[in-house]
Order: C-alpha cells, then structure tokens, then sequence
C-alpha cells in the first residue's frame, strides 16, 4: 500500500518536474505565431476582416480573437492554412468562400476619376484622368476595397471565369 | 437519330463501363459456401438448430432494416439485398451452440448488427468483424447458454426432439435434458488439463472423452461440426475467386505449425493438429471469418500476415489460456491491428522504391529477382 | 517481377471485352470536307498555339493557320482550302464544354497541292538530313502524338537525342477496347510506319526500336513483320493482351524490363514511346512534306450504325463524323472521344475533332450500365488491379474526406488514370473521378497559393512605390526648402551687403 502510494506520487512528481522544465524552455512566444499568420494572409491591408490591415488581422486570429476564416480574399485556401498553422480545427465546409472574385469596371458608368486607383492595394487597375479605368485581371485580387472609393458605383465583383485549364471535375456523388 | 441532337445527361467519368461484378455476388457465394456445413449441422442437431439460425438471421436483418431508417436512410430494402446482414446472421448463428435459447440469437444479431457495424458507420466502415464480436459478447456475458453443447442426434434418430418440443427448446421453456448434453473435444482437454491430467491417459481411459470424428457427427456449433464440409464450401470460395488463399493458409498454417511442434515436444500437455483442425470454429474461422473483406487487411501479405496472427494467437489461447476455443478472440485481436498491418505492407508503387522514394534514373526494374 | 510480387498477386490491369471487331475489319473509308471546319487553337499538351491568319483571309490545303508559342507547343495548318471566317469561342471537346479559340474555315473545295507554304519541305532521303533537322521538320508539320496525350512530337525526339536515349519503343498496344485505328494503320500503311519508325531512330540516335503489339492484332503483327523484315534495327514483338498495357510506363516495362522512374521522363530509363500513328505522320511530314492536317478515327459503339475507321480532317465536328459514318442507331447513353476506359465524355457532338482524337465512341445503356455506388467494402479488388501498385480505396477515402494533400501523400500524383480500378469495383465507386477530382483541387488550391504570393509581391511593390513616392516628395520638398533657405540667405546677404554698401555710399557722402 505504502510502496503504491510512495510510487505514483514520486513518478507523479517527476513527470511534473519534467512537465514544468519543458513549458519553461521550450515554450513558443506568441508573436511568432502572430508574425506566421501574417506571412499567411494576402497583406494587401484592404481591411475587409474589419481590423487595421492584415497584421492587426494576424494579432487578432494569433489571440483567438477572431476566426482564422475571417480573410474573403483569402477564402478557403488561406483559412486552412491559418488553421493548420495554429492547429485549429476548422471545418472546411463551413467556410463562406464563394470562389475567387474579380472586379469590373463598368464602361458606360466610370467618370475617369481615378478614386479607385489610389485604394488599389495591388495596383490593378489602370487608369487616366477622363478616361475609362480598366482591371488588370492576373493582378486584381477581389479584395473588393476600389467598391466603396468609386463615386457612380461603377465598379463591381464578378466571380473569376472558369477556363478550360482551370476546370475540375465534380465531386463524385456520395456513395 | 440524328447525332447534333444528342445532349449529354451530365458530366461522366472514364472509365465508361463496369467489368460487371457486384459486392452483393460475393455475399451470395459465402452463403452458397455455408450452406451444406448448414444443412448438414440442421440434420446433425434437430429442429433446435434450424429455428436458432432463422432467429439469428431474421433478428440480424430486422436490426439492419431498423438501423438504416433511424438513420434516414431512404431505401433500406436495397442495402439490406446487399445481403451482408444476413450473412453476419448466418456466421453467428454458426458459431452458437445448437440448442440455445432464441433470445442468444436475437441478443447477439443486436450486438453484431448495431453495436458490431451501424454504430460505425455501417457496411465498410466497422473495425471488428460483427459475428466475432457478437459471439464473444454473448460468450462473457451468457457463458452458461454459449457452452451447453449437445450430442448429435440426428433428425430421424429416436430420441432426437420433435418438431413442437424443438420449438419449446430454442424458446427456452425446455432445457436440453442433462443426458444429452455433451462436452466438445476441445472443452474437454481444457477440464483435463485443469485437474492436472495427462492428456493422453485422458482420452484414453475416459469414456466420456470427445472423439475426433473427421465426419463432424459430434458436439459442437454448427459451423464446426462437419469439417469436410466446410473446407469444401472454402475451396469452392477459393475456386471462384471470392476468397483468396492469403488468410485460410495463413491462419491454419498459425495453429498447425506450433501445434505440430508442441505435441511433438510434450504429447500429454499439448493436443496434436488434427484435433486443432478437426475441432471448434478453426475452420470456419479460416475459410470465412478471416477473409471477410471489411476488417481484414487489403494486400496478400497483410491478409497472410493477418491469418497467421490469427491462428498463433488462436493456439495460444486453446493451449495456454482459460478459454477451451480462441478463435473469435483472436479474429477480434487481429481486426484491432489490421490498419497497422495495412500500414505495413503496402505494395510498391511502380518507380518507387518500396520507401515511396523515386526509382534513380537508369536503374532497371527494381526488384527484378 | 520477384517472387514475392508474383506469390502475393501483383497482377496488374484487367482484361476488357475488346469489341474490335467488326470495326476493325471494315476498310477504312474516307470522310469528305465538311462545309466548315474548326480547327481549335490548343490541341496539343501545353501552350496553345498562336493564330497567324485574319478572319476574311483564303487559306489552302496544308498552310499553317497558328504558330507554335512557348517552350512546348505545336503548329497548326489548315486541314483544307477555304476561307477564314472567324477567329473565336467555340466548345472544346471536353467534358465541361468550356470554350477554347479556334480558326472556322469555310471550305470552299480548291484542293491544293501539298507542301503549301507552313509545311516542311519534302526530302527523298531522311537519313541524310541532320537529326536536329527532321525535329525541326517534325516541328514544321504539327506532328504530335497521336495516342491520345498529344505531346508535341518534335520535342520528344530532340530531348531524346540530347537524353542519349537506347530503345525507341513504337507502341501498337491499343489496348483500349473499341479502338482499332492503330491497327487498321499497321494493316494498311506498315511500310509507311516503319519507314517513319526509321526516321525516328535517325532523330533520336536510339540503336533499335522495338514494335509492342497486343496478341489479338494478328493481321496487324504479320503486315508489320513483313514491312520491317528488310530492317534489322525494327522488331516486331507481340505482347500479352492485357490493359493498360498501351500505357507508356508498363509497355517500357513489358519490353525492355526497365521501369521507368516515378515522376521523371521515359528518357531517364533510356526509353522513347512514340505511337504508331505518329511514325506514319513523321514519315509523311519528312518525305512528303504533308503537315498532320487528318487522321484515322475508330466510329464505335453500341449506337453506331456502321462502326469503322474513318479519315477525317482535323476540326470536323464529331456530328458530322458521326453521320459520314452511318448515324446513330439510337440515341447514345454516353458520346465519348478516346477509347472507353480513358476517354472523355463529350457534352454534345458540336465539337471539332482534334489530332490526338483515337475514337468516337457512341455507347448504349447497355454497355455503359450505370448504376448508384454502393458503400466501399475494401475487397481491394482495385488495389489487384492497379498497374501502378496503388491503394485506390485508401486514396478515394481521403479525396472523400476532402484530405486532398492525404490522397496525394498516398501516390495521387503516380496514377494514370487508367481506370482498371473503378473498372472491377464492385461498389461500383468511381475511384477515377475522385481522383480527377482531387487533381484539379490541388491543382486549383496550388493556383490560389501562388496568385497569395503574387498579390503579396504585388501589395508590397505598391507600398514600396508610394514610400519611395514620399520620400521623392519629401526630398523635393527639403530641397526646395534647402533652395528657399538659400536664396533667402543670399538675398540676406545682399541686403546685407547692399546695406553695407549703402552705409558705406552714406559714409562717403557723409565724408
């Protein structure tokens, strides 16, 4: 009776030790996750996650404040990504991603006012003074920040076209 | 018709068209394969025999049927004529003693139905073979019912019982009377070697001793009785493509080999192979729990690495442990290694090396002998 | 193989009813121009090629309409005399019906001569010419593969020649069943395949080429036996039928016993598969000087009327190839372009033909016999008749868990597609369109990591430009202040010294 006691409080002892030696030494700080989450996501700062750029995002999903789903440029592909990094299980399904988007300038309303130029986080879109702005389609991310700037309302997202190298074959049906 | 007018349903994978076989054909033949041991094991037994086996089958189908509506599945009657329900009914109701009262049989197609394959997700999905896990169930929890065997009556003889008496007994209103009740061979030595008996001075003197009967006219389930029978309905399977050799060889090869050795080595400690082949669910064990497809593992050498764990455990057990049969046990054993055998012998990728690494450029074939 | 493989059931691939016959017997019959052809612009693995004619433009038989563009990718010519209409969209033969660019021509019946301008110039003796030349020609001529991927032919010789490749292996597998195009081509035009086979073996410097040809092709194996009898260097050897045995790594393997490293090219082996078909089209590109602008195509199936080999232009539609033939004589459960076990179902059949096309297949319920998938009950049938040694059940579980990077952790990428396994399965799963499924997910989420890092480079270079733009503006700025400050001070200091000036003026007016 003794010896049992005497045993499991010395091995329970000794693997606390080691428990308290190892949280000690090899613990992770924080910002590294912070600065990999960041390195994640798109750092286009178009602040669509609602917080000041995508290292205020990165703090926030780091602190498990917000959804590590919470980037829509990013979709479903930077959502897992943040999520495997920090170890959180996220079901893929759930996530809102409805595909990459574009945005496009409808000639009959832009002005040529060059507002949507400035708050173009990549610099898509081309443009003069008095001309029709255009969308740079490799360079556009979808990040959606040239909507709000533009004065008529001419800008607006469309889903990316699928072509023929991009096309996937449908999920198989449920068995 | 005219060609421009043809307007595909939907988008079709290749390949497009299907060699034509069905998982239902395999479930088909496995009961062809059972049934002379079946009918046979009905003569041998009586009426007790037969109503226990249409207990157990019609208890396993109404446990499948009432499963798959719970779980909102909209067409119950396709799954269940995938026939796998009745063929874990089947395979139970072999390895249960003749004579048991009906409720074994309903209790055990609960557990292998619901608590063996629903709640794992259904067929494909379950980790334990269900009729193995039914029978080792109902084995801990009734052991009194699963080891009252019965002498061979057979149908015609006098003292075998009626139909309505048969009836009374698979209700449990009857047991079987005390004299016809009948210890298995493997049983037997069991009790021997408990009292620290020889072996051989045992069945030598012993009148009451279990003979090896290569006919199969002596107590026991009905899936281990008739020997030749079995095998036959194995090598059918195997002739049809429905089993393959890997786990039989493997698994009898398992108890054959050390139970050579041991009877060799000490005749009075150890029974010899022929008793292990010729007694309890060995053969049944082999031909058609081993090779079922679900929970065992994919390539020949895992289900040969497989059967051979199963039949070492399996004498083991017989052997040296407190249970007189093993089989089940060991099935259920091996089911629970099954991923890591499968993880272990998985088949070389062809320009791989058998690590996954790829093949270096100009080598030949890599494992060309 | 060793004798573990051998003990413990590594016997790849399935053996398909073949329906060869009667399709393969029948002579082969020669489509006439349709009033209109569409020649699409990507016909050929990679880059597809660039348009070099305008719409309203005349073109003749055999110029070239578009040119290669890109390190991999192949000219195209015009299959026929006739008018550019249009340079435009139209549906791809494809399962998804996607458009792809493509030049219309309206044929208007002017049979030119060969050797129009585009096409290489005829040669009486090939073996004379620079190997780097005949690929150049091959190039000229658009030839590329014709069993089906269409790898631009030219390029397969010249990496050849540069591997130090030994064996050129000329695959007459066709082990897809309904196909018989190859083999009618090695029962008509044997001498013209293994004259092409020999002007391979000149461009690639390979020492012999061996000719795998399945069992069942007797006529074919006896017409090419005869063809190269005066060749030493050609051999002519039967192979077992068996599928996928037409698939490049297991007919290497078959012949020559060498097993072509996962992941890397036939030439690492010290190999080359070319398909017959294209033998006979280098031959004609480099005798001749004719451009791949026709080829042979198996009409077959449950519905096809008068099942055979047709002639066809390139960029007729499957419709009018299908009606040249006989029409159908119901309406097909399934249009397929390829063979059966690889092929690809076809939206409708208002798509072109292309130069990779081997068959039209127009299939009856009956042989297609779709049925619902029944749950995976892991009788492994698939992993037996996998030609690749896979697990197809164990990747198919990780597709359908959405664990795409699991599938590929398990051998997604080895695949071929071949199809033996969804093929035997007995569920009926179909374990090919998992995977093509999950291909095309790694493939997409591939896509969206790299267009993350382009955006970052991107949203970095923007910062970058407007921090380099404040500090231009900043400095300009200090400068300007800097030049203020400066002309102040010199204007201080001429005041100063006018001041000073002034009082010295007043001082010496005062003196």
């Amino acid at each position: 009776m003794l010896a049992a006691v005497l045993s499991l409080t010395v091995l329970g002892a000794a693997l606390g030790l080691v428990l308290g030696v190892a949280g000690k030494f090899l613990a992770v700080e924080a910002n590294v996750a912070v600065a990999e989450v960041e390195k994640l996501l798109p750092g286009t700062n178009c602040g669509q996650c609602g917080f000041p750029g995508c290292a205020g995002a990165a703090v926030a999903i780091a602190a498990g404040e917000a959804s590590p789903a919470c980037c829509p440029p990013g979709g479903k592909a930077v959502a897992m990504a943040i999520a495997e990094r920090l170890g959180v299980a996220l079901d893929a399904a759930s996530i809102d991603d409805d595909g990459p988007q574009l945005a496009l300038v409808a000639e009959d309303l832009c002005i040529g006012c060059c507002r949507c130029l400035k708050s173009c986080p990549t610099d898509a879109i081309v443009g003069a003074p008095r001309q029709i702005h255009n969308v740079l389609r490799d360079a556009c991310t979808g990040c959606a920040a040239c909507l709000e700037p533009c004065p008529t309302e001419a800008i607006r997202l469309v889903p990316m076209p699928v072509t023929l190298p991009h096309w996937v074959m449908p999920r198989p049906l449920a068995a | 018709m005219n060609p421009i007018a043809y307007q595909a349903g939907r988008t079709y994978a290749s390949p497009h068209a299907h060699g034509g076989g069905k998982g239902a054909r395999a479930m088909f033949f496995v009961q062809l394969a059972l049934a002379p041991a079946t009918l046979f094991g009905f003569w041998l037994y009586g009426w007790p025999a037969f109503f226990l086996w249409l207990v157990t089958i019609l208890s396993a189908l109404f446990f499948e049927f009432t499963c798959l509506r719970l779980m909102g599945n909209k067409t119950p009657g396709r799954v269940l004529c995938d026939g796998s329900a009745l063929l874990t009914g089947w395979l139970l109701a072999m390895t249960l003693p003749p004579w048991a009262p009906w409720w074994i049989g309903f209790i055990g197609a609960f557990i292998a139905i619901v608590i063996g394959k629903q709640v794992f997700g259904g067929l494909g999905q379950n980790v334990f073979n269900p009729a193995m896990a039914a029978r080792v169930a109902l084995l801990i929890s009734f052991p009194l019912q699963l080891t009252t065997w019965v002498a061979p009556l057979p149908l015609a003889a006098p003292p075998s019982p009626g139909w309505l008496e048969s009836l009374h007994i698979a209700l449990g209103q009857a047991a079987p009377p005390d004299a016809m009740t009948s210890a298995s061979l493997l049983g037997y030595a069991r009790s021997e070697l408990a009292r620290g008996a020889d072996l051989l001075q045992a069945f030598a003197a012993g009148q009451a001793a279990p003979r090896i009967s290569w006919l199969g006219v002596r107590a026991g389930s009905l899936g281990e009785s008739s020997a030749p029978l079995l095998a036959l309905g194995g090598l059918f399977l195997l002739a049809s493509g429905v089993i393959r050799w890997h786990a039989p060889a493997g698994m009898l090869a398992g108890v054959l080999v050390p139970a050579f050795i041991a009877h060799a080595a000490a005749p009075g400690a150890y029974l010899d192979a022929q008793a292990h082949l010729l007694s309890g669910a060995l053969l049944l064990g082999a031909f058609f729990i081993a090779t079922d497809y679900v929970t065992t593992p994919i390539t020949g050498a895992g289900r040969f690495i497989f059967g051979l764990g199963a039949g070492i455990m399996t004498w083991i057990i017989r052997s040296l442990g407190g249970y007189p049969e093993g089989v089940a046990f060991a099935i259920l054993f091996m089911n629970a290694l099954t991923p890591l055998i499968d993880r272990c012998t998985r088949p070389r990728v062809f320009g791989r090396t058998r690590a996954g690494e790829a093949l270096e450029a100009g080598a030949s074939s890599g494992e060309s002998a | 193989m060793g004798l573990m493989e051998k003990c413990f059931g590594f016997s790849w691939g399935v053996h398909p009813a073949d329906h060869k016959r009667p399709a393969a017997d029948a002579p082969v019959r020669v489509m006439p121009m349709p009033e209109r052809l569409f020649v699409p612009l990507a016909q050929h693995l990679g880059a597809p090629a660039l348009p070099a004619v305008l719409a309203g433009q005349k073109v003749k038989k055999g110029e070239r309409i578009a040119n290669p563009q890109g390190a991999v990718s192949a000219a195209i010519h015009a299959p026929a005399a006739g008018v550019v209409t249009a340079i435009g969209e139209i549906p791809a033969p494809h399962p998804s019906g996607l458009p792809v660019l493509a030049v219309t021509i309206e044929v208007d019946g002017e049979e030119a001569c060969d050797g129009a301008d585009g096409g290489p110039p005829p040669c009486d003796d090939p073996f004379a010419l620079d190997p780097a030349e005949i690929g150049r020609r091959v190039a000229q001529a658009g030839v590329v593969g014709m069993g089906g991927a269409a790898f631009p032919s030219a390029l397969k010789l010249s990496s050849s020649k540069k591997a130090g490749v030994e064996t050129l292996i000329i695959n007459g597998g066709e082990c897809e069943p309904y196909l018989s195009c190859d083999d009618r081509l090695m029962r008509d035009e044997a001498p013209a395949i293994v004259d092409g086979i020999r002007i391979m073996l000149h461009a690639t410097g390979a020492r012999e080429a061996l000719v795998g040809i399945e069992r069942n092709k007797p006529e074919a194996i006896a017409a090419m036996r005869e063809a190269a009898r005066a060749h030493g260097d050609v051999t002519i050897r039967p192979i077992p039928v068996r599928y996928p045995m037409g698939s490049e790594k297991q007919l290497a393997l078959t012949l020559t016993g060498r097993e072509i490293p996962a992941g890397r090219l036939p030439a690492d082996a010290g190999v080359v598969v070319h398909n017959v078909g294209t033998a006979k089209a280098v031959s004609e590109a480099i005798r001749h000087g004719r451009p791949l602008i026709s080829r042979l195509v198996t009409v077959n199936g449950g519905a096809a009327r008068a099942p055979g080999n047709i002639l066809a232009p390139v960029g007729a539609l499957v419709a009018d190839v299908l009606a040249f033939a006989g029409g159908l004589k119901e309406e097909p459960a399934r249009l397929i372009m390829g063979g059966l076990m690889m092929g690809m179902s076809l939206p409708h059949a208002r798509v072109p033909l292309v130069k990779g096309t081997s068959g039209i297949l127009a299939l009856s319920a009956a042989e297609v016999d779709d049925r619902a998938p029944d749950p995976c009950i892991r009788c492994a049938s698939c992993a037996r008749a996998c030609p690749m040694g896979l697990l197809p059940l164990e990747m198919a579980r990780h597709i359908a868990a959405d664990d795409f990077a699991g599938a590929a952790g398990r051998g997604l990428k080895d695949c071929i597609a071949c199809g033996c396994c969804a093929y035997v399965c007995p569920s009926r799963i179909p374990l090919v369109q998992y995977f093509a499924h999950a291909r095309g997910r790694l493939a997409a989420e591939e896509r969206a990591r790299l267009r993350l890092d382009a955006t970052r480079k991107m949203a970095q270079a923007k910062s970058a430009r407007l921090a380099a733009e404040a500090r231009e503006k900043a400095e300009a700025a200090a400068r300007r202040k800097a030049e203020r400050a400066a002309a102040a001070a010199k204007a201080k200091a001429a005041a100063e010294a006018e001041a000073a000036a002034s009082e010295e003026a007043r001082a010496l007016v005062d003196a």
